[in-house]
This record gives C-alpha cells, sequence and structure tokens, in this order.
C-alpha cells in the first residue's frame, strides 16, 4: 500500500474518532434546543463541571475548600478518602440533576413566553456562572482524570497495539489510534442508540417530543412542562458528564475543556439543530474533514492550522445551501 | 322565558361553575368583565360571539393555560364540582377530569396521529390495557384517524388534525371537554360532521361538552343550552332551542330578519341586557 494512501486512511481514521467527542459535546445541545427551543450555550461549562466534580468525588477533595479556609482560617483540602468510579458517577449524575432542577427553578421558570434571545442570554449568563462555582468548588488547576471499573481495570490510554501490529503486518505500514477513541466511540454508540430509544419509545420521552412541538397543546393535555425541562437538563447533564469524562481522559480536565462547545456550533449547523443522529454524523463530518483538510491541503498549501477554522468554512456554507441542516426537521408547511 | 329556563335547569348537577370572573392580561389589559356561566352534568353548552367576545379566554381560564399566556384571573371563581380550580396548574385541572381542545388544533406536527393520540393518555395512571382500549375507542368515532395512525399529523388535513386534538383530548378519560371553535377553517360538510361525532361522544361516553363556537347555526342545533358573550360580558342566557328562535339572535348572529337580509352597516351591536355586572 502507497505511504501517502496508508497516511490518508489513518487520518480519516483519526478524524473519525475525534469527530465522536465533538458529537458528544452536540448531543447535549440538540436535547434541550428540541424539548424547549433554547441554544443552552453553557453545555460545554456543563461538561467542564461535570467533570471536575467527579474527579473531586472521586479524589475526596473537599468543595469550596478555599473558600472555607479563607473564612474559618482552616486548612482543610482532602477527607482524605478515595471513591470508586461508580459511586463518584451515581455521585455527580445526582449533581447534575439538582443543577438542573435549580437551573430550571430559579432561571427559565420566570422566563417561560419569552423571546428565544433573552432565553439564550440567560443560558450566557449561566456558563459563567457555572464557570465560576466550578472554580470555587474544585480549584482551578488542571486534574487529571481516569475512571476505573477494578484496580487497573481503568479507561485504556495510549495506542491500540492490536490495530497497530495487524495493520502492520497486513499492509506494512501500522495505523495508530488511541484505546480512548476507540471506548469514546462505543460509548457515543449506546448513548444515541439509548436517547433515540427513549425518545420515541417511552411515554416520557413522547412528552418530550410533544412539549418541542407545542407548548401549549402539551400543556392543555396535562403534560407538565416543569418536569419535562428538568428532564431534559438532567439528560443534558448526564450527556454533558460522558462528554467531560472522555475529554478530561484525553487531555485533563482544564478550563479550556468548556471551548469545546463552540466547535459544536458547526457540528450542529450541519448535522441539524433537533436531530440526535445528526449530531452524531454532523461531528464525525466535522472531525474528518478538518482533518482531512488539514492533511491534504492545509498543511502542504496553506501553511497549516486550517484545523482552527475549516469547521466554520464548513457550517457558513452549509447555513446558506440548507439551513436545517442534514437531519434537522423540515419545517412543515401545509398549503 | 328564560327564568323558567333557569328553574329547569337548577335540577341538574352542574359540574362547572364559573362565578363573575374577570380576567386581565399582561396586568393591563382587560378581556372578561365579569362573565357567569353553568355547564350541567352530561350536556352541551355552547359559548357563542364574535371575534375578541371573550369566548377563548373564558375557556383558557377554566383550564389554566391562561397562565402560560401572562393572564389571570384577577375576580370571581371558577369552581369544578365544587372545587376551585382557577390557579390550579393545567396538569391538576387534566386530572381532576377537564381537557380543552385548543383552538386551531394544535397537533405535535411531528409526531404521527397515533402518538398524539397517546399523548393525550399522559396523566393516566388506570394501566396500558385501558389505553389501548381507549385508543380503539376513539379510532371507532374516527375511523379516518385509524387510516392516518403512522402519518405525521403536520401531513395531515384539517379536518383530520380537528379530529385528532378531539381524540387526543378524549385519550384522557375527561369528564368535561373545552372545545374551542371546532369549525374554524372547515368546510361546511367537515363541520357538521364534526359536530355529529360530539354529539355521539356526548350521549355514549356521557362527555360534558362546553363549546365555544363563531358558527352560532350549527353550535345552537347541536348544544342543550347557550350563553352568548359580549365585549368580555354575558348579555343572554337560554336554551337553544329558545336562542334560535330569539328575534335578536336570529338578526345579529344568523343574518336573518324580518325585513330580510341586512346591510353590516345597520347591524347595531348587542348590549340591551346586562346581566351580572360588576
Amino acid at each position: 500500500m502507497p505511504e501517502q494512501l496508508a497516511f490518508t486512511i489513518e487520518v480519516f481514521l483519526n478524524g473519525l474518532m475525534a469527530g465522536v467527542l465533538y458529537a458528544l459535546v452536540a448531543l447535549g445541545f440538540v436535547l434541550i434546543y428540541k424539548a424547549s427551543g433554547i441554544f443552552n450555550y453553557a453545555q460545554g461549562v456543563m461538561a467542564l463541571f461535570a467533570a471536575m466534580t467527579l474527579v473531586g468525588i472521586q479524589n475526596g477533595q473537599v468543595p469550596f475548600s478555599h473558600l472555607i479556609n479563607a473564612i474559618l482560617g482552616t486548612d482543610v483540602h482532602h477527607f482524605g478518602w478515595h471513591v470508586h468510579s461508580a459511586i463518584a458517577i451515581v455521585f455527580t449524575v445526582a449533581v447534575m440533576v439538582l443543577l438542573a432542577v435549580c437551573v430550571q427553578r430559579f432561571v427559565f421558570r420566570h422566563l417561560v413566553g419569552q423571546e428565544p434571545i433573552i432565553l439564550f442570554m440567560a443560558t450566557i449568563g449561566l456558563a459563567y456562572f457555572l464557570e465560576g462555582v466550578a472554580d470555587l468548588m474544585w480549584g482551578s488547576e488542571i486534574k487529571s482524570l481516569n475512571v476505573c471499573a477494578t484496580e487497573g481495570a481503568c479507561l485504556p490510554q495510549g495506542l491500540n497495539m492490536w490495530i497497530d501490529e495487524t495493520t502492520y503486518n497486513a499492509f506494512g505500514y501500522g495505523f495508530f489510534i488511541d484505546n480512548l477513541d476507540i471506548v469514546a466511540s462505543i460509548v457515543a454508540i449506546i448513548l444515541v442508540v439509548g436517547l433515540v430509544m427513549f425518545a420515541q419509545y417511552t411515554k416520557q420521552g413522547r412528552a418530550m417530543r410533544a412539549v418541542a412541538d407545542d407548548h401549549q397543546a402539551a400543556l392543555s393535555v396535562g403534560v407538565s412542562l416543569n418536569f419535562i425541562w428538568i428532564l431534559v437538563w438532567s439528560l443534558a447533564g448526564f450527556v454533558a458528564l460522558v462528554a467531560g469524562i472522555m475529554w478530561g481522559a484525553k487531555s485533563g480536565v482544564q478550563f479550556s475543556l468548556s471551548l469545546i462547545a463552540l466547535k459544536a456550533l458547526p457540528v450542529l449547523m450541519l448535522g441539524g439543530f433537533t436531530s440526535i443522529p445528526g449530531a452524531i454524523v454532523g461531528g464525525l463530518i466535522i472531525g474528518v474533514g478538518e482533518k482531512l483538510f488539514e492533511f491534504l491541503i492545509g498543511a502542504p498549501f496553506l501553511g497549516g492550522a486550517t484545523e482552527n477554522w475549516f469547521a466554520y468554512m464548513l457550517a457558513l456554507l452549509f447555513l446558506v445551501f440548507r439551513p436545517q441542516g442534514l437531519f434537522g426537521e423540515k419545517i412543515i408547511e401545509r398549503v | 322565558m328564560l327564568d323558567a329556563a333557569n328553574t329547569a335547569e337548577t335540577q341538574v348537577e352542574n359540574v362547572l361553575e364559573v362565578n363573575n370572573i374577570e380576567v386581565i392580561y399582561n396586568h393591563v389589559i382587560l378581556v372578561l368583565k365579569g362573565v357567569s356561566l353553568n355547564v350541567p352534568k352530561g350536556g352541551i353548552t355552547a359559548l357563542l360571539g364574535g371575534n375578541g367576545a371573550g369566548k377563548t379566554t373564558t375557556l383558557k381560564a377554566i383550564s389554566g393555560l391562561l397562565a402560560s399566556e401572562r393572564g389571570e384571573v384577577t375576580k370571581g371563581s371558577i369552581k369544578y364540582r365544587g372545587l376551585d380550580i382557577q390557579d390550579a396548574d393545567p396538569a391538576e385541572t387534566v386530572k381532576k377530569g377537564v381537557v380543552q381542545v385548543m383552538e386551531g388544533r394544535h397537533c405535535f406536527e411531528h409526531l404521527t396521529i397515533e402518538e398524539n393520540l397517546m399523548t393525550g393518555a399522559y396523566t393516566r395512571t388506570d394501566g396500558n390495557a385501558a389505553i389501548a382500549a381507549d385508543l380503539e375507542m376513539v379510532y371507532n368515532y374516527f375511523p379516518r384517524l385509524k387510516e392516518r395512525r403512522k402519518s405525521q399529523a403536520g401531513y395531515t388535513s384539517g379536518g383530520e388534525q380537528q379530529m385528532c386534538a378531539v381524540g387526543r383530548a378524549l385519550m384522557s378519560r375527561p369528564e368535561t371537554i373545552l372545545l374551542d371553535e371546532p369549525s374554524m377553517g372547515l368546510a361546511p360538510q367537515l363541520v357538521e360532521q364534526i359536530f355529529e361525532i360530539v354529539k355521539a361522544i356526548n350521549e355514549q361516553e356521557g362527555v360534558t361538552f362546553l363549546l365555544a363556537e363563531q358558527n352560532t347555526n350549527v353550535a345552537l342545533r347541536y348544544a342543550h343550552y347557550g350563553y352568548i358573550l359580549e365585549s368580555g360580558r354575558v348579555v343572554m342566557d337560554g336554551p337553544a332551542a329558545d336562542l334560535r328562535e330569539n328575534k335578536d339572535v336570529k338578526e345579529f348572529y344568523l343574518g336573518m330578519s324580518d325585513e330580510g337580509r341586512k346591510s353590516f352597516r345597520d347591524v347595531r351591536s348587542y348590549r340591551r341586557r346586562k346581566r351580572w355586572l360588576s
């Protein structure tokens, strides 16, 4: 196999893997947008917050320790225990549900029936507030995150040797693919299938879609908007946690994590704001597109660093020619 | 004539009593200026009047949907089976047995007809078997819906959507359905068909109806009792048969008069008799 082709395939595969991570973030956006028409700018920060909470609980860190120490003059940082990953995840999910209840109770319940732009502004405020809370609660240093089922059986790091060897033996060129990326892909697939099944075949999922279509009509048949919105924000919180774990395990839990939310924007424009599978496909296209473009055109002809803007250019093209995205719900218009 | 009707009415149990309610939107716009009405159990009561008379607002005040449109009941009371419901959450009111079919149908466009109907059963807790049985019942009343059960509601016709909306309300096993303007935008033949089904549901399932209609002619043929609203007040009420024969109703709402057809220029608004003025 010619060297160039093998390289291209490897870049393609790596792009696919990166795309899965974009898709995970985009998924959270879609959930909230679908059910409440709110574009949740805070989704990226929620991923950060979830990841930090998970690490904090795992390491037995004392929340708000800086604040407590500053006020009481004490010097506490750790409880001195380590919590098993599974238990820590359960607690983190509980925290995200609590966050959903608070967001609904204190912010969006008072903004029912307001313009979309006002709701959007509220989520920007929420994003900065949450970032501040995350900082105050767990501190701002970069933390490493790993999730282990038992001692030694953690999220795999490093290259997958099996793929490397097999492809080397077959083509004379070993592909470099991260174990973590493979796990992330599998998790993403399970998550998407689960969410789609939930939306399609359960009573609450159906109510969720009904609310997305027509708030008033949903109210009139007795669906509680409050409950549905809390449910949706909790789901988005859970998706944020999964995204946070994957990104955190890859590059450490740090505040730049909240910026990946920006990369989810072009993903959404491609996939459509209202489609769960669209978020996934959009993520993959952006991931593959920007890696391949960088490798084939960007680096040799444009002086590189095209990854920074490629996604946005692609999104712009889509906005011009297909504003509802690839899979967005068609605006049904009867004549 | 009207007093005799009122005494006859007291013999039937009223499920719904609206007492002198005043509704204000956005804290400034006064829409209902003291509306009172009684809905007898098992009957079809019509709420008639032109655009902006306050029919829809009255229904929304009862179902609790006002709050989501920044409206509120500032005076008076609404009692369902003796219990106050004017500030209740719409979901609570549905659980008590009152469900509203909104004006303009409001189906869930991206859900299939069957999913729309199933959403109507959201508040029920009596098990899947009972819900499946009621789904069959709805399909019995609306065979057309069964044919289209797998279509997205947004792609069905106006008549089918109206059927879907009524069927969806029926799925909550209501005692009372508040039906807002079922004839809107439908061909006369379809209007007749929908009203026939409403009548059948009323007689066979014992569902009480309070229906708001601009189409006075059709409404008075199917209703048992009627209220006429004008600018947020009840200006007249009586058994449907009497209203149909009433000279003023004929002139203002049915477009008939002794001197034949009239120009709209000569039509006055009816404000002679005002009850429950606050």
